[in-house]
């Protein structure tokens, strides 16, 4: 069936493809419009550009699994401000005075237990509760944010550690650390959708959940830890991100969960769950990042790039639902 | 925990255990502080919650149609700079029409992609709140809005004024309520919004424009919240860019604790006006209690959690979810 | 030889739902290598029975011995892992994943770590599937698959334990002659196996070929079991109906109107070719044909829910384009759907509310709806439906399956429609029901409807039409008059066979 397999090719490389357009896309514009002399395509740029995308990449590759499980995630944006604020401030915390930069492990260790302990709340909630996924994280993404505020009310958190900046700035190979972690996760991630049960289970519950606790898969616990495996990651790109800014704002975060989902559903994750690649995941942030950055290249500012992101999020919706309506079967309801 | 399903005790905490538990609510605080009661205090409540009041009635329609208005927030902002904006080069008079019809607008977009091309109304109301709140950045150039000449416009009757003694704020939301409440439970448009929100498919089977309807209830929505921005810039005749921002959340609260199901099918604009009052006093109570508005938000989430949680339930007839 | 050691046996199974005996005192078994049928007519209690052995349901009473020992289905997972499977009709995979994974779903094998052991997985599936003969391999997509397949891959999923008793519910609704055949030699592997089938099917046809022993249950009760080759069909059915088969042709004949509709021509992709037919005002075609012929389709083509690709619609001597099922409201056609609790009823909304929502735009006063109109409606319809309900305002959801039917009809017929297409209607309904509603189609006709029937009941359609449009795979093989259908041609003519008459 020629038209079956079109689809599929489509569908597949289609965020590439993407890409590619707006590579090309910018370069060329740029030529007309960019405000600096440098070429859309120096290579810095790119560089830059991977480091910029792991915040939003690495939660993304956790809001992967959480949609492939069949569930959403709303409160990454606030999990993300709190761990931050946990990092930066646990280290003028009493206990660990007089330790130096020793305080660092520490620091980001608390930052990521907050993470899982946030992700926790959330993914129990759902299990025992049985209350979908999309309002337990709704109600989560205002009371985190509550607690947000409790800390320090409307002001922001600082600690600039110099060890820390360093470590954030530095290049390895080429790469910064933020695009070295960023890799990782995707690998460790990757691995776990592809190989381990956990992985296999959680897009069975996702494709069909009846069948999945017929076949005696226990639902409850999977969802579980998918939840505390995105609160570490949001706290650990928390972790990323402010270990070289030194300072959370308490607005910080929020639309996070906007971006990560436009670029989960970019990359071609199904909404309903079951279908998902952290591969495509990648090549979703990597298309936001690259519009953002392109936008800004071009003159565009925040407010525009958050119209045209908004935007973008429904041209995709449209397209995942043209290619996946069943033609002739279906009914026109 | 033990089933309960024919515990007639729990039936009825299902059915007013909200109602049960609000009314507790106040008693206790008008114990911690008799200020709680006075007639002042009550109508400063009702007055501060018009604005998420008559939100709240516009979003009472898309939910109960089976859908999800996220937007609300954002679209508020836009409604109130928009014709904070409008109001002093176009004049008053010029200005509300012009507004109504640009959110309406917004609204209609929204209405024919959840409606009629069928896309998830989560997620496209998602993102429909960043765009338009890029949209309002956009067109406020980032500055916040303010009228001019103060004093000199009679634009402050919206929010400011009263009529015999009761806030224009007030009777306005109580206009809107009693005119959509009408619309909802008296005609037929009312009656093909339930249906389609209880079982679309049935609806569709039953001859009822199910993508018209939904279209529908997304620009009543859109009215709603123009109305808010109405009240909200002539309040305080100058405001914010992201004067509405979070409110999406706490209409969605007050919507659900007054009982609506988040599936569609059930819930009344009546129901919705007490979770709207609840939610005010309760942000009141905690209020004279000095507590910051943060912790409202960890109130919220958890009235948000809790709420549903019965809903479901009662339905499931068990608290805890077996396996 | 049959070892006669049953691999399963049910004692005295009650099982009660709120007002209904579902279950009462059925005993039933089954040995290793034989294939034995369970049969009866809709609601007598065979799902029930099953989805009790399945584990699904918890008897309320009785015993159950897997291989003599007593045992208790706590969960589909325990009693497969009893050695207990059940093949249910509608299927239940992950079509985004591989066959391999479904086979083995929540039983991958693993490596240490938590890791899946992708060798294995995939080398026992091919095995499996070996076994099976079929013409996919382990590591398709199953959304990619035919119905047919897919069905394969549930029966491969009963294959990874060592099973002892496998279930079959209604297996050949969905599959073509070919593909049938295919399944006949599965179930007979497996009987070579020492497997013991449980085939619960209506195909008469089927059960003579291939089973040994035959069951009947009727109304939850157990009514005897017989050796197959010792018995025939108007037995069985005698069993199973407890009187002899009524299978009256209907014999009233009244005035015929003009022709109400039309169809000429009609085509839509796979589902249906060349289509043409008329209904007249005062009579009812019925249409009879397997699950998948296209009967229903043809229905949702005339209600605006398909559209045709080929061929014309007229109404009252007009040709229409019926867009939408309130285009099809317009033009005076209306449908009484197949699935009254997913298409028909609102189970949320109360049942006067049902009933008028397809003209609750013309029961108004001003701009309201005019609740006296509306209540008057709903009493005229309930008292010449005879619906029995406390009132009004009950909740659709909470009326017993005969009655939710009789307000989907009356909300139709309250719309006095040109064309009254109603599909399946009584099924899932009691003996009781059953024939009011019978009787109302016929009443409908003498009063002038134009009534189209699609029916898979051989009874019900042979009774209530006027003449019958025998479909086979997309296309109207035959049509017969009440005359001259008889029970024989009737079948050969939905199984495909054209003859010579």
């Amino acid at each position: 069936m020629k038209s079956e397999q079109s689809k599929k090719l489509l569908k597949s490389g289609a965020i590439w493809l993407f890409i590619l357009v707006e590579l090309v896309f910018f370069s060329v514009a740029g030529e007309y419009f960019a405000l600096s002399d440098k070429a859309f395509m120096d290579v810095d740029n790119m560089l830059l550009l991977l480091k910029q995308s792991a915040p939003i990449g690495i939660i993304a590759v956790g809001m992967t699994l959480i949609m492939v499980n069949g569930n959403i995630d709303l409160s990454v944006g606030a999990i993300f401000a709190i761990a931050g604020i946990v990092l930066l401030d646990s280290m003028s915390w009493p206990i660990f005075a007089g330790m130096g930069d020793g305080v660092i492990p520490f620091a980001w260790g608390l930052a990521l237990l907050t993470g899982a302990t946030l992700g926790a709340i959330n993914g129990l909630i759902v299990w025992k509760t049985g209350v979908d996924a999309f309002i337990v994280t709704l109600g989560s993404m205002l009371g985190y944010r509550g607690l947000v505020f409790m800390f320090n009310g409307e002001n922001p958190t600082s600690n600039l550690n110099w060890t820390l900046v360093d470590f954030a700035e530095a290049q390895f190979l080429g790469l910064h650390t933020a695009t070295w972690f960023f890799l990782a996760v995707v690998a460790v991630v990757w691995w776990l959708t592809r190989y381990t049960i956990h992985g296999r289970n959680a897009y069975a519950i996702g494709d069909n959940r009846d069948a999945a606790v017929n076949a005696g898969i226990r639902v409850g616990p999977h969802m579980l830890i998918n939840f505390v495996l995105i609160g570490v990651l949001a706290a650990l790109s928390a972790v990323v991100f402010y270990s070289e800014s030194g300072s959370v704002n308490p607005n910080d975060g929020q639309l996070y969960e906007l971006w990560v989902i436009t670029a989960v559903v970019l990359g071609g994750t199904k909404l309903t769950g079951g279908a998902g690649s952290i591969i495509g995941t990648l090549g979703g942030v990597l298309a936001i990042q690259l519009l953002r950055k392109g936008l800004g290249y071009i003159g565009a500012d925040t407010s525009t790039v958050n119209l045209v992101i908004g935007l973008i999020l429904i041209v995709v919706l449209f397209i995942d639902r043209q290619l996946n309506t069943k033609g002739k079967e279906a009914l026109n309801v | 925990m033990a089933g309960f399903a024919n515990n007639e005790f729990v039936k009825l905490l299902g059915k007013q255990g909200i109602l049960i538990a609000f009314v507790l609510f106040m008693v206790v605080f008008t114990i911690a502080d008799t200020k709680f009661i006075s007639v002042d205090n009550v109508l400063s409540v009702v007055r501060s919650s018009a604005i998420l009041g008559v939100m709240a009635i516009g979003v009472t329609f898309v939910v109960i149609s089976g859908n999800l208005d996220l937007s609300v927030g954002s679209m508020m902002s836009f409604s109130t700079i928009v014709v904070l904006d409008l109001h002093d080069k176009l004049g008053p008079l010029m200005a509300i029409p012009l507004m109504f019809l640009m959110t309406l607008a917004l609204g209609a977009f929204i209405g024919f992609l959840v409606g009629y091309l069928k896309l998830n109304s989560l997620i496209v109301t998602l993102g429909m709140l960043s765009a338009i709140h890029g949209l309002t950045l956009t067109y406020s150039g980032g500055k916040n809005m303010d009228i001019a000449d103060k004093s000199g416009t009679w634009f402050s009757v919206f929010g400011q004024g009263d009529v015999i003694g009761i806030p224009v704020p007030i009777i306005l939301f109580g206009l809107l309520a009693a005119l959509f409440g009408i619309l909802l439970s008296k005609t037929p448009f009312g009656r093909k919004v339930y249906a389609v929100g209880g079982n679309p498919t049935a609806a569709t089977f039953s001859g009822v424009p199910r993508a018209r309807t939904v279209f529908l209830c997304y620009l009543i929505s859109a009215f709603c919240v123009a109305t808010a921005g109405l009240i909200q810039a002539s309040r305080s005749l100058g405001s914010q860019n992201t004067v509405g921002q979070g409110l999406e959340l706490e209409v969605l609260a007050a919507v659900i604790l007054g009982g609506a199901s988040l599936l569609g099918g059930s819930g009344t604009v009546f129901k919705t006006l007490i979770g709207v009052l609840m939610l005010g006093f309760i942000q009141n109570g905690l209020l004279l209690m000095g507590l910051p508005f943060y912790v409202q938000f960890v109130i919220t989430w958890g009235i948000i959690i809790l709420a549903v949680w019965l809903d479901i339930a009662i339905k499931r007839g068990r608290f805890f979810v077996s396996a | 030889m049959i070892n006669s050691t049953p691999a399963l046996r049910l004692e005295g199974i009650v099982k009660t739902f709120p007002g209904v005996r579902a279950l009462d005192g059925v005993s039933f078994d089954v040995v290793p290598g034989e294939v034995h049928a369970l049969m009866g007519e809709n609601g007598a209690g065979k799902s029930t029975l099953m989805k009790v052995l399945g584990g699904l349901y918890q008897p309320d009473d009785g015993k159950i011995f897997v291989e003599e020992k007593p045992a208790t289905m706590h969960s589909p997972l325990h009693s497969k892992a009893l050695g207990v499977v059940f093949i249910h009709q509608e299927l239940s995979l992950a079509e985004e994943l591989s066959v391999a994974e479904n086979v083995y779903l929540g039983e991958l094998p693993r490596k240490a770590f938590g890791l899946v052991d992708w060798e294995q997985l995939y080398s026992k599936t091919d095995e499996i599937l070996g076994k099976l003969n079929v013409g996919f391999n382990a590591r398709t997509r199953v959304g990619d698959l035919s119905i047919a397949n897919q069905q394969m891959v549930e029966i491969a999923r009963a294959l990874t334990v060592d099973a002892k008793a496998v279930i079959f519910d209604e297996p050949t609704a969905s599959l073509t002659d070919a593909e049938k055949l295919v399944l006949f030699d599965v179930i007979a592997d497996l009987q070579k196996q020492g497997v013991g089938v449980i085939y619960i099917s209506h195909r008469m046809e089927e059960i003579f070929k291939i089973t040994d022993r035959i069951t009947v249950l009727r109304d939850g009760q157990y009514q005897g079991t017989v050796a197959t080759k010792q018995t025939d069909e108007e037995s069985v059915t005698q069993m199973m109906i407890g009187r002899k088969l009524d299978l009256t042709r209907n014999a009233s004949h009244h005035e015929l109107g003009d022709v109400a509709l039309e169809v000429k021509d009609l085509s839509c992709g796979d589902l249906y070719q060349n289509v043409s037919f008329s209904v007249r005002r005062g009579e009812v075609l019925g249409f009879y044909g397997l699950v998948g012929a296209g009967r229903t389709e043809i229905a949702e083509t005339l209600f605006g829910l398909r559209q045709p690709n080929r061929g014309s619609i007229h109404v009252d001597g007009k040709e229409v384009r019926v867009g939408s099922p309130a285009d099809a409201i317009q033009m005076g056609i209306s449908l009484v759907p197949e699935d009254r609790k997913g298409q028909g009823l609102v189970l949320g909304m109360n049942c006067r509310d049902n009933m008028t929502l397809p003209q609750v735009d013309d029961l108004t006063a001003g701009p309201f709806v005019a609740n006296g109109a509306e209540v008057a409606l709903f009493d005229q319809y309930r008292d010449r439906l005879d619906i029995r309900t406390p009132g009004w305002k009950q909740t659709v959801g909470n009326l017993s399956g005969g009655n939710q039917q009789k307000i989907v009809i009356g909300k139709w017929l309250s719309m006095h429609p040109n064309v009254l297409i109603v599909d399946e209607p009584t099924r899932g309904i009691d003996v009781g029901s059953k024939s009011e509603i019978h009787k109302l189609i016929r009443e409908l006709a003498a009063a002038g409807y134009a009534v189209i029937v699609i029916s898979s009941e051989m009874p019900e359609v042979l009774h209530v039409s006027d003449r019958i449009a025998a479909m086979f795979s997309g296309e109207i093989v035959r049509t017969f008059t009440s005359d001259e259908v008889t029970e024989d041609n009737l079948i050969q003519a939905i199984s495909g066979i054209k003859q010579k008459d």
